[in-house]
């Protein structure tokens, strides 16, 4: 956190430099990019004229994340307003509806395993498939896996591969790390292609975990797609009460970010770890 | 009543009405979940013809849900008019569809029809009716409903104002409040969905919905959206409100799984009609969407077009101010892309007006389905053609707190202004009165939400 904080320090002062020292007269500057208008400093613009009282405005829109103020063509939408939307919801979908690299996946040092779900249409019409692994990846996960783990971790796409993107090759080694020297034995990790949440109580199963903890991509909103989450349970198994898991939500960048994440969960994962009841049997 | 058939020299043959049902409806995702879809269009199409020629009284003596075991078929038999069902029990659907097409059916005639109507029938007739149909049809007939004011006027398109906000943060709230207002939003409801369902949370909420609408006397109506329990509470610890909200099922089992029945309902009309703040007398607002019965495992293997219109059938009983379809909010599973959600959309609102139901339509979806904001504008543009009672609208179309999209604020003056429609007309002074509408046209004030802040009303 504190490199963090005197990183953006650093960058602050180096902008302001550049702003001041030898800036060059107005009409000798090359034209300037066109702006980003996904950016915050671009959101952060209103883009209602002559607003009966422009404090008040000022006031109401740091109140809501909601999108007020924005003016308007007629009676729709301003060009600006629209093209943001259809980027929000643009990266949203592809969150939903594209696959990752499987370099991503090899660099990380995992195998991939997949549900009964043969595309990402089946995976996103059939909840009931994607809650079943494919037999070949039960004999894989059964050949490859350290057997009767304390705790077994894998990765799933669910419904953000952004998220997994994002997030995965830093909150993976903290909390295998923060584990591991606990002393708990660690089962080996995996990423499972069109998973559910609920395929964790199958990865328990067949390997005897005591612990499963599943990181899997959020529905995206259009406020980020890029959101994961952690589902835990104790000795899990299939047609157990969803009661029984425990969540950790909201992590990326503008929420909880993901090393924060791992140290986190790794904590979460040992209380339950000890007192053998995860969900709403756990003991905050 | 024989339920086979033979189409393009292929015979076809099914074992009960319930399955007759099922396979006649156009594809939806989740009749694919729930296994009863039809294998092929050829076979889709064979069940429709069967559909055709069965009668009216094979469907109203065949309910999906067993009448001992099921309070929604038990009020749905029950409150059937004898005298209007007598009069069309013989006829097949082929000829009810023709009937409620036809010039001799106008409003008075549709309006005495829907008494005689079992959910079954209002679904097996939609499930012949294309989607202009759909439109033709539930544009003759209005429902009004009365709370504080009176919704489903012909030549109005009214909007529920759904500030939400992903705290609760009453400031928050009020700042999306204000801007909707001024784009001539909030003549059927001021709703909000709350993050929290707990009696204060609500009651905060209510309170600050109440001042505003006194401050700037908004002829309009409230209601925060909690769990109907959470509401009556409120209500009982004398929280201001005028209408109670609940979400609904077709079946008693859905009801059950959603946390109430329909003694909770009657419990909740009675203390608003005691304690409300609104003059009434239709003081319910209800949502429904297919599926939901498929989700909580409340659906008796029947499908969710049927499962859909036993909603309607319960809701009539209550008599609400407002019911509407969250069409797209339920996810692909059910029903996978726009061309699946317009259909729906569509079949709900005709299924809702054919059972006598003040309808609107919450027209949305959500990221992981294949639909966007162009497909939202279609099917609202379509809901305005056919005479819907309300849309939705949110700031930009993008609600903060349930992650979905749904209309704009931006939307419904557009529809309005395109298909000759008005605002509620008591809303439309109001509008006029605080400068934000002018002839049907928003003025050049409109649009901006320090309107409010501003004037001291």
């Amino acid at each position: 956190m504190d490199d963090r904080l005197i990183q953006l320090i650093v960058d602050e002062v180096v902008r302001q430099l550049g702003r001041g020292v030898g800036a060059t007269p107005a009409d000798t500057v090359p034209e300037a990019e066109p702006l980003d208008i996904t950016s915050p400093e671009a959101r952060a613009a209103s883009l209602l004229a002559d607003p009966a009282s422009p404090d008040a405005l000022e006031r109401m829109r740091k109140r809501t994340t909601a999108r007020i103020g924005v003016g308007r063509a007629g009676p729709r939408l301003n060009t600006r307003t629209m093209l943001t939307l259809r980027a929000d919801h643009a990266q949203a979908r592809d969150a939903v509806f594209s696959t990752i690299d499987p370099k991503f996946i090899e660099s990380l040092g995992l195998m991939t395993v997949r549900t009964m779900c043969a595309d990402k249409q089946t995976f996103i019409t059939r909840p009931d498939l994607g809650r079943r692994l494919s037999p070949e990846s039960e004999k894989l996960i059964l050949e490859k896996c350290v057997h009767d783990p304390d705790v077994q971790i894998y990765a799933a796409d669910g419904l953000s591969t952004t998220a997994i993107r994002a997030n995965l090759d830093r909150i993976l080694p903290i909390l295998i790390e923060t584990l591991t020297s606990s002393g708990l034995k660690v089962g080996t990790p995996f990423y499972m292609e069109y998973g559910r949440v609920a395929a964790e109580d199958r990865v328990a199963e067949l390997l005897g975990a005591k612990v499963v903890c599943v990181l899997i991509g959020e529905r995206p909103g259009l406020a980020t797609a890029s959101s994961m989450s952690a589902y835990i349970a104790y000795n899990a198994h299939v047609g157990m009460p969803e009661a029984r898991r425990t969540v950790v939500s909201n992590i990326h960048k503008d929420g909880l970010n993901a090393i924060e994440a791992g140290a986190y969960i790794a904590e979460v994962i040992k209380k339950i770890y000890e007192q053998k009841a995860s969900g709403i049997e756990l003991v905050k | 009543m024989k339920l086979r058939t033979t189409l393009a020299g292929r015979s076809f043959t099914f074992h009960s009405i319930k399955e007759v049902l099922a396979k006649a409806n156009e594809e939806k995702s989740g009749d694919i979940l729930a296994g009863i879809a039809a294998q092929s269009d050829l076979e889709r199409i064979a069940a429709k013809e069967v559909l055709s020629r069965l009668l009216v009284e094979d469907l109203c003596e065949n309910p999906v849900v067993p009448y001992e075991d099921d309070e929604v078929t038990r009020m749905n038999q029950d409150s059937l008019d004898r005298e209007v069902y007598g009069s069309i029990r013989r006829m097949s659907i082929a000829e009810l569809r023709e009937y409620i097409l036809s010039y001799a059916a106008g409003e008075p005639e549709l309006r005495r029809l829907s008494r005689g109507l079992t959910a079954e029938v209002v679904a097996g007739v939609c499930k012949l009716m294309g989607n202009l149909d759909l439109v033709y049809a539930a544009n003759k007939v209005r429902v009004t409903a009365t709370c504080n004011t009176t919704i489903g006027l012909r030549g109005t398109l009214a909007t529920r104002l759904q500030p939400n906000h992903p705290t609760d943060n009453v400031e928050g709230i009020t700042a999306s409040l204000f801007e909707g207002l001024s784009y001539g939003c909030g003549d059927a409801l001021l709703g909000l969905n709350p993050v929290n369902d707990t009696v204060a949370a609500l009651a905060e909420v209510l309170k600050r919905f109440d001042e505003v609408k006194r401050r700037f006397e908004i002829p309009t109506q409230i209601c925060v959206l909690g769990h109907i329990t959470t509401q009556i509470e409120a209500v009982k610890r004398g929280a201001p409100c005028d209408m109670i909200f609940q979400s609904i099922a077709g079946s008693q089992k859905g009801n059950t799984e959603f946390g109430f029945s329909s003694d909770t309902v009657r419990e909740a009309m009675a203390l608003l009609k005691q304690r409300g703040t609104a003059k009434g007398p239709d003081v319910m607002y209800f949502e429904t969407g297919q599926g939901s019965e498929l989700s909580s495992d409340a659906h008796y293997g029947a499908d969710q077009v049927t499962m859909e219109a036993r909603c309607y059938a319960f809701a009539r009983e209550f008599h609400p101010f407002m019911v509407n379809t969250v069409v797209g909010f339920i996810g692909p599973e059910y029903l996978y892309d726009s061309r699946q959600v317009i259909r729906a959309g569509l079949e709900d609102h005709f299924m809702a007006k054919l059972s006598g139901v003040p309808m609107g339509c919450d027209c949305c979806y959500t990221n992981h389905m294949q639909a966007d904001q162009n497909d939202v504008e279609n099917l609202s543009m379509l809901l305005g053609c056919c005479g819907a009672n309300y849309i939705l609208g949110v700031p930009t179309g993008d609600d903060v707190m349930l992650n979905y999209q749904t209309n704009a604020y931006h939307d419904v003056g557009a529809i309005r202004e395109t298909l000759g429609l008005r605002p509620l007309p008591e809303f439309e002074k109001w509008l006029e009165k605080m400068g934000i509408m002018e002839n049907g046209r928003l003025t050049p004030r409109a649009g901006d939400p320090t309107l409010f802040t501003a004037m001291r009303g």
